[in-house]
């Protein structure tokens, strides 16, 4: 059964219908990809599935769990994490205290104004277990700000991580990243996919078709197609813009 | 072993060296304050508004909510503390646990009105909240007095055990605001360091992010207006004390910038010492610009403008960035595993 299902899920912006007609359905233990054109509805579809914006039609399950229109915080506790296409970082915090306030443990002591900070270097090994898996366990103590483009992408999906999460949802991990730090993204995935479930939004075709056990295209808020990648490769669409045809 | 309290607090802001010095100056003030050609209640005044501005630094500084209405809680403080002894009884602490809760409560409402919504809308309503309870203690004759207020408010003897001072000496009452204001600037510190403070931070630097690692940040935005509500009543209760009376102009929108522009002076907004440093300063503005001319407050509002461009991040900034000018160290080393 599949871990994360959104059925016909609609949204409109005032008279602007965005997603006219999503339906997805996510296995456990896959990585599932979502492409399609800029403005197909992609993050507007995650914002949805993640409880940013409630749908106006449709419904979406977690775990058999009916989590439709529910507050992100809620979907976010029963394990749904996600990163932003846009960063989206705590700035004046330090590398490590980003991951730590995501951190369960973390959560689950913040409610008392006047706890000590006794016994916490459990968490501290905690959120630099988390860091070392995106390899920033170096940068820890660094200004999150100070942080290279690359590096912050990476913080931004060790945030994602050290919620604990079963599926972890990435919107355009691999935006403004060269060469080398795809390649080493790409990686992650790959050792991240053993333990997660992962959807992601992705515009670098190879990286996709190398890592997706299935694709699903967006366009015009409806899923055009959907595959593994190699039945993919056929479809008109697709076919197109990987010769760079449609952007 | 590394433990939370290793991870920088906001602008690295020390605390043993800071809060020795607060002390030592809060416990010597009455030696000196006369002979430098002050007064006692000067010190009275000044830290019970540092109570109010620290507390109200939690929401504004910390948790990044701009209310532009928070005399009314010092109002309220105020009412409520005056009410209880000409009401009830004759009581210190009853009339400030009196303050502390109507503060909470009327906190806890108009926060319920406000945690949805952030930036302008925020600021606006809390403005207008401010303006309607100014209106009620204005329009309620029966209750509050009206424009006059509660006049002839007691300063109750603080009684523990066998003990008792009489606080109508206003050196006996500084002491007691003083202790005070000394434990609430403590009790904060621990606050804004423990997780609770740090997520509060968080909220400030991205409440979207907060929510999406399962913060319900509704609720951390309400407990931080109320808690912010709540001491603003302490300081209102003792104020109260301090001039025995409570009157609608202590609820006024002109008191509502005033905390505001302390903060922002102060350097709030960068270093947890900044709203006592603002209210230090706003005080010996009033005190000697005011001794020079009658315009003083024309002047301070000049500096407030000016600072306002030029150094944003208040006088704590100031020193924050004085000190980063001196020989540079890594900007956080990471601390020593033991
Ligand atoms: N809050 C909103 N109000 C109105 N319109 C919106 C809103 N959010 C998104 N849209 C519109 O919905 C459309 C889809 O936007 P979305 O960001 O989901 O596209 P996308 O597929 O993620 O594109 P890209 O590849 O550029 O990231 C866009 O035309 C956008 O203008
Ligand atoms: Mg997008």
């Amino acid at each position: 059964m599949a871990l994360f299902r959104a059925e016909g899920i609609q949204k409109r912006f005032g008279a602007r219908v965005v997603l006219e007609n999503i339906t997805l359905s996510i296995e456990a233990g896959s990585v599932h990809g979502i492409m399609g054109p800029n403005g197909a509805g992609k993050t507007t579809c995650f914002h949805v599935l993640t409880g940013h914006h409630a749908p106006d039609a449709g419904r979406i399950t977690f775990d058999g769990r009916d989590i439709t229109g529910l507050k992100p915080h809620v979907i976010a506790r029963l394990g749904v994490s996600r990163s932003f296409q846009m960063m989206n970082l705590f700035d004046d915090a330090v590398v490590i205290e980003n991951v730590m306030l995501a951190l369960p443990a973390f959560r689950a002591i913040s409610g008392r104004p006047f706890r000590t900070s006794f016994g916490d270097s459990r968490l501290i090994e905690a959120a630099l277990e988390v860091l070392d898996q995106v390899g920033l366990a170096e940068r820890a103590w660094h200004n999150a700000k100070s942080l290279s483009y690359g590096d912050r992408r990476a913080l931004e999906i060790a945030v994602a991580l050290a919620a604990e999460p079963r599926i972890l949802f990435l919107d355009e991990p691999t935006a403004g990243l060269g060469a080398k730090a795809t390649q080493n993204l790409a990686q992650l995935i790959r050792r991240l996919r053993q333990r997660y479930t992962i959807c992601l939004i992705e515009h670098d075709m190879r990286f996709l078709f190398e890592l997706a056990d299935r694709i699903s295209v967006i366009h015009w808020g409806q899923v055009i197609a959907e595959g593994a990648p190699e039945a993919l490769k056929a479809n008109k669409w697709v076919a197109r813009s990987a010769l760079g045809e449609v952007a | 072993m590394i433990t939370l309290s290793d991870i920088p607090p906001r602008g690295g802001a020390g605390f043993a060296g800071p809060m020795a010095l607060f002390v030592l100056v809060l416990a010597t003030l009455p030696l000196w304050i006369a002979p430098i050609g002050l007064y006692e209640y000067l010190g009275i005044e000044i830290a019970i508004w540092i109570l109010f501005a620290m507390g109200f630094n939690l929401l504004f500084g910390y948790t990044g909510l701009h209310s532009f209405g928070h005399g009314a809680y010092l109002g309220i403080g105020a009412y409520a503390f005056g009410l209880f002894q000409q009401q009830v009884m004759v009581s210190l602490w009853g009339g400030l646990f009196c303050a502390i809760t109507a503060a909470l409560l009327a906190g806890a409402i108009v926060g319920a009105f406000l945690s949805h919504r952030r930036g302008i809308y925020y600021a606006l309503l809390t403005i207008a909240f401010g303006q309607v309870f100014w209106f009620c203690a204005m329009k309620l004759h029966g209750i509050t007095g009206g424009e006059d207020g509660l006049l002839g408010i007691p300063r109750p003897d603080l009684i523990i055990g066998a003990w008792r001072v009489d606080l109508n000496d206003n050196t006996n009452f500084y002491w007691f605001v003083a202790a005070i204001a000394a434990l609430a600037v403590l009790a904060l510190w621990r606050i804004v360091n423990a997780p609770f403070g740090r997520v509060l931070q968080a909220i400030r630097q991205n409440e979207t992010r907060a929510r999406f690692v399962g913060y319900d940040v509704w609720r951390w935005k309400w407990l931080a207006f109320t808690l912010s509500a709540g001491f603003a009543g302490l300081a209102g209760g003792l104020f109260a004390m301090a001039q025995q009376s409570a009157y609608p102009d202590v609820m006024s929108l002109h008191q509502s910038g005033l905390i505001v522009m302390m903060v922002l002076i102060g350097g709030g907004l960068v270093n947890f010492w900044g709203p006592v440093l603002g209210v230090v300063l706003y005080y010996i503005a009033r005190d000697i610009l005011g001794g020079l001319t009658e315009a003083w407050l024309l002047w301070y509002g000049l500096l407030f403008v000016i600072m306002v461009m030029v150094r944003p991040e208040g006088v704590a900034g100031l020193f924050h960035s004085l000190k980063q000018r001196l020989p540079r160290q890594a900007s956080v080393t990471k601390p020593e595993q033991a």
